[in-house]
């Protein structure tokens, strides 16, 4: 089996899965509990955070531990809304969020907030001019994701942060760096990033467990009530395995952390240039280092995505049509859409996202799967 | 309160000296259907009547509806068992269970006793009315209303009283398994899966066919189509479905025949497949849930073109139907949420922008003659690579 599809999901490192289980099974504890074993299980949350922190550059009160990807993002807008009314209802977002930071949008404009969603160019980057049109005394947040989680373009973070500095001082920059993390250095603060979301399973780490880095100037509110755990901020019984086994997966990812950037682009681009030959196909977003490095995203036209992943499924490769997060809504990308693409590539576009073990073997036989299914593939289609 | 149920049978009932056949199958589907229930169960026969007895600890509500999706039960009644310990003894257990059951309501009633044991001292006029005079001392809200009451309290003295008031309605129909097999094609839409349910509440066993094409699509619709056939079998036990890889046939019509005519020659096959899977497993009917005029392939010329490749009686329970109303079906068996799901099925995957909506039956064959021994050995290929999945 050879799975391109590292942008979904991932594999969980040995390491971190041997960690999780011992703490399921043997520090099993709850860490609001005064006696031993409580104890014993936020040591892991300290360790954790202390870890986190390092690798952020930041304080280690900063982070804050949720149930993933969605709840950061959820808890970044809403709470920021919310804590923030006062200064302002307005919030900016890019057009090509993901829908955990897109639908967010939505329900904040039902709840009175304006909202601007900032169109992006033809390679899926956020339009500058625009943001700056759109920055206002108003404007109280801007969310803008890092690494799309579609195509892997990367947006110009730094210079947002300058901008919003420049023009609503006030406005605080949300990050959704769920693609991004592991996969680049990010030093929030240096950046001007006020708030980060980051998700565990999709750094090796596992499933229902991700972070917010929330600086701690930031206003922000709760958005689930009870116990009071981590400040008030996020009650509910810590995750604690989960929680161990995301601080372990995110400083394993960052070993030979340049090595395996280098592998990511050289897989890329053996991608790419593997089919260059084929007749009628449309590589989505830019292709060189400027974009991430485990993602690519190609429409091969005339052939609907979900054919061509099904016939990729019954040679053993996973890949996955658009966004895998949808898989039971029958939407097109809401990204290549923004970034003003036909139907035509809209309907036919595949994302094979890679990671750290994907072999050069394992793209070739994906390449040789495309050269020999593709021709017989093309002949049928809807007339 | 109630620990056993009175399992009324309507048309079963009547067909004379076949009637342990239909008794013994509705007895085996009320097991089937309570298998997976809270509780251990026992159905028994006894003159004319078919009881479930609880034994110990279970769960009410999911038995009720276990039984309600039993074909052939017209009526569940909740009962109360009692020993006889004398009339007296009856008056006061039937004042407790009015009370139970109606409290202070105000309720119309009327007392229907039956005695299968003769030689009980009071006839049973006798007892309705002695036993209606005590409930209304009891309870001054009730009164006795002898032509349309509220509730019919039926007592019957066997070896045991059975006391009862409360009838639930059953779905009908009769046992699966007293009316042969039939081949459903089931094609992961919202009408299949109906089609078929209401062929098996007449009593028949159901297999189904159903047509795979991938890569065009996917394993997830093949899995709703399992999906499917497991709820519709939760009604109609274990259900065989036949998975016919139909990829090479459909694009071998794709490229040989007419584009317009693409959906009436393959539906055209489709038959034939299903009718053979069908002969070779003993089934006597297909099934399909067609209905007149919905779609291009099912117009009266459609329907006439495609019908005419089988000798089989072809049942369209569905003919009749308005869209809404095969919903509302849907949804009550439980099939609508799975039906709806967003996968393509191989009836879509290459149909025209205009396919012809009234097929000449001539103009059809002739495109089929072109089609030539090609197509019979794909079609075979079909048929003998077929996947079964076993459904329950």
């Amino acid at each position: 089996m050879i799975y391109l599809d590292n942008s979904a999901t991932t594999k969980v490192y040995d390491e971190v899965a041997k960690q999780m289980v011992k703490i399921m099974t043997e520090d099993y504890g709850n860490p609001s509990s005064k006696h031993a074993k409580g104890l014993e299980a936020e040591g892991h949350i300290k360790t954790a955070k202390a870890d986190l922190a390092k690798l952020l550059k930041v304080d280690e009160k900063e982070i804050l531990f949720t149930s993933g990807g969605t709840e950061s993002d959820n808890l970044a807008l809403i709470g920021c809304a919310e804590a923030n009314k006062r200064a302002g209802n307005h919030i900016v977002v890019s057009a090509i969020e993901h829908p955990a930071v897109a639908e967010v949008a939505d329900y904040l404009e039902a709840q009175g907030y304006r909202i601007t969603r900032l169109p992006v160019d033809a390679n899926g980057i956020v339009d500058m001019q625009a943001l700056s049109e759109a920055l206002c005394e108003e404007t109280i947040l801007v969310s803008v994701m890092y690494v799309n989680n579609e195509i892997g373009s990367v947006q110009p973070i730094e210079a947002i942060s300058a901008m919003i500095k420049e023009k609503a001082p006030k406005a605080l920059l949300h990050v959704d760096a769920v693609q991004a993390f592991g996969k680049y250095k990010i030093y929030p603060k240096r950046m001007g990033i006020d708030l980060m979301s980051v998700s565990g399973h999709k750094i090796h780490g596992p499933k229902g467990v991700g972070f917010l880095f929330i600086n701690s100037k930031v206003k922000i509110k709760p958005i689930m009530f009870g116990g009071g755990q981590q400040n008030g901020l996020r009650s509910g019984t810590d995750n604690v395995p989960g929680i161990a086994g995301i601080a372990l997966a995110a400083k394993m990812i960052y070993d030979d952390f340049e090595k395996k950037r280098e592998k990511l682009y050289a897989l890329k681009k053996r991608l790419i240039e593997g089919v260059a030959d084929i007749p009628d196909i449309c590589v989505n977003g830019t292709t060189g280092e400027e974009s991430a490095p485990h993602i690519v995203n190609i429409s091969f036209i005339g052939v609907r995505s979900e054919v061509l992943l099904n016939t990729f499924a019954a040679n053993g490769i996973c890949v996955s049509a658009g966004s895998a997060c949808s898989t039971h809504k029958q939407s097109v990308s809401s990204t290549l859409k923004a970034m003003g693409a036909d139907a035509k590539r809209m309907d036919s576009a595949i994302r094979f996202s890679f990671s750290e073990w994907t072999t050069e073997e394992e793209i070739d036989k994906c390449l040789e799967v495309l050269h020999k299914e593709l021709p017989m593939l093309r002949r049928f289609v809807r007339k | 309160m109630f620990k056993s149920f009175l399992i009324k049978y309507g048309e079963i009932g009547v067909k004379g000296k076949n009637r342990y056949i239909f008794e013994d199958a509705l007895v085996k589907q009320i097991y089937f259907a309570l298998k997976d229930v809270d509780g251990e169960f026992n159905v028994s026969k006894e003159q004319g009547r078919i009881y479930v007895d609880t034994v110990g600890e279970f769960d009410y509500e999911e038995t009720v509806e276990a039984l309600k999706r039993v074909f052939g039960i017209v009526g569940i009644c909740p009962m109360v068992q009692i020993d006889d310990n004398g009339f007296d003894d009856l008056c006061e257990q039937l004042k407790g269970y009015m009370k139970a059951v109606y409290g202070e309501k105000q309720i119309t009633f009327k007392v229907n006793c039956r005695r299968a044991r003769k030689n009980y001292p009071l006839t049973s006029m006798e007892m309705n009315a002695a036993i209606g005079e005590k409930i209304l001392e009891a309870f001054p809200n009730m009164t006795v209303d002898v032509h349309k009451p509220d509730v019919l309290l039926s007592v019957e003295v066997r070896n045991k009283i059975n006391i009862y008031s409360e009838v639930i309605s059953g779905c009908g129909g009769m046992p699966i398994g007293t009316n042969g097999k039939a081949m459903l094609l089931l094609s992961g839409g919202i009408d299949s899966p109906v089609a078929g349910w209401m062929i098996a509440k007449r009593g028949v066993e159901l297999e189904a066919t159903y047509f795979h094409a991938p890569p065009y699509t996917s394993e997830r619709a093949k899995q709703k189509v399992v999906d499917l056939a497991k709820q519709v079998a939760k009604y109609t036990g274990p259900i065989k479905l036949n998975v016919v890889n139909f990829t090479d046939p459909q694009l071998y019509i794709y490229e040989n025949a007419p584009h317009e005519q693409l959906t009436i020659i393959m539906r055209r096959y489709m038959m034939k497949i299903a009718e053979e899977l069908a002969n070779k497993s003993g089934c006597m009917a297909l099934i399909t849930g067609e209905s007149l005029g919905q779609v291009a392939s099912q117009t009266i010329q459609s329907l006439y073109t495609t019908n005419e490749v089988c000798t089989m009686p072809v049942f369209r329970p569905l003919i009749g139907f308005d869209k809404q109303d095969i919903i509302d079906i849907s949804e009550r068996i439980g099939t609508y949420e799975t039906s709806i799901l967003p996968f393509e099925d191989c009836c879509t995957i290459f149909v025209a922008k205009h396919p012809v909506t009234k097929p000449l039956l001539h103009i059809i064959k002739k495109s089929e003659e072109k089609l030539g021994e090609k197509m019979d050995e794909l079609v075979k290929i079909s048929i003998d690579s077929v996947e079964v999945v076993h459904c329950s």
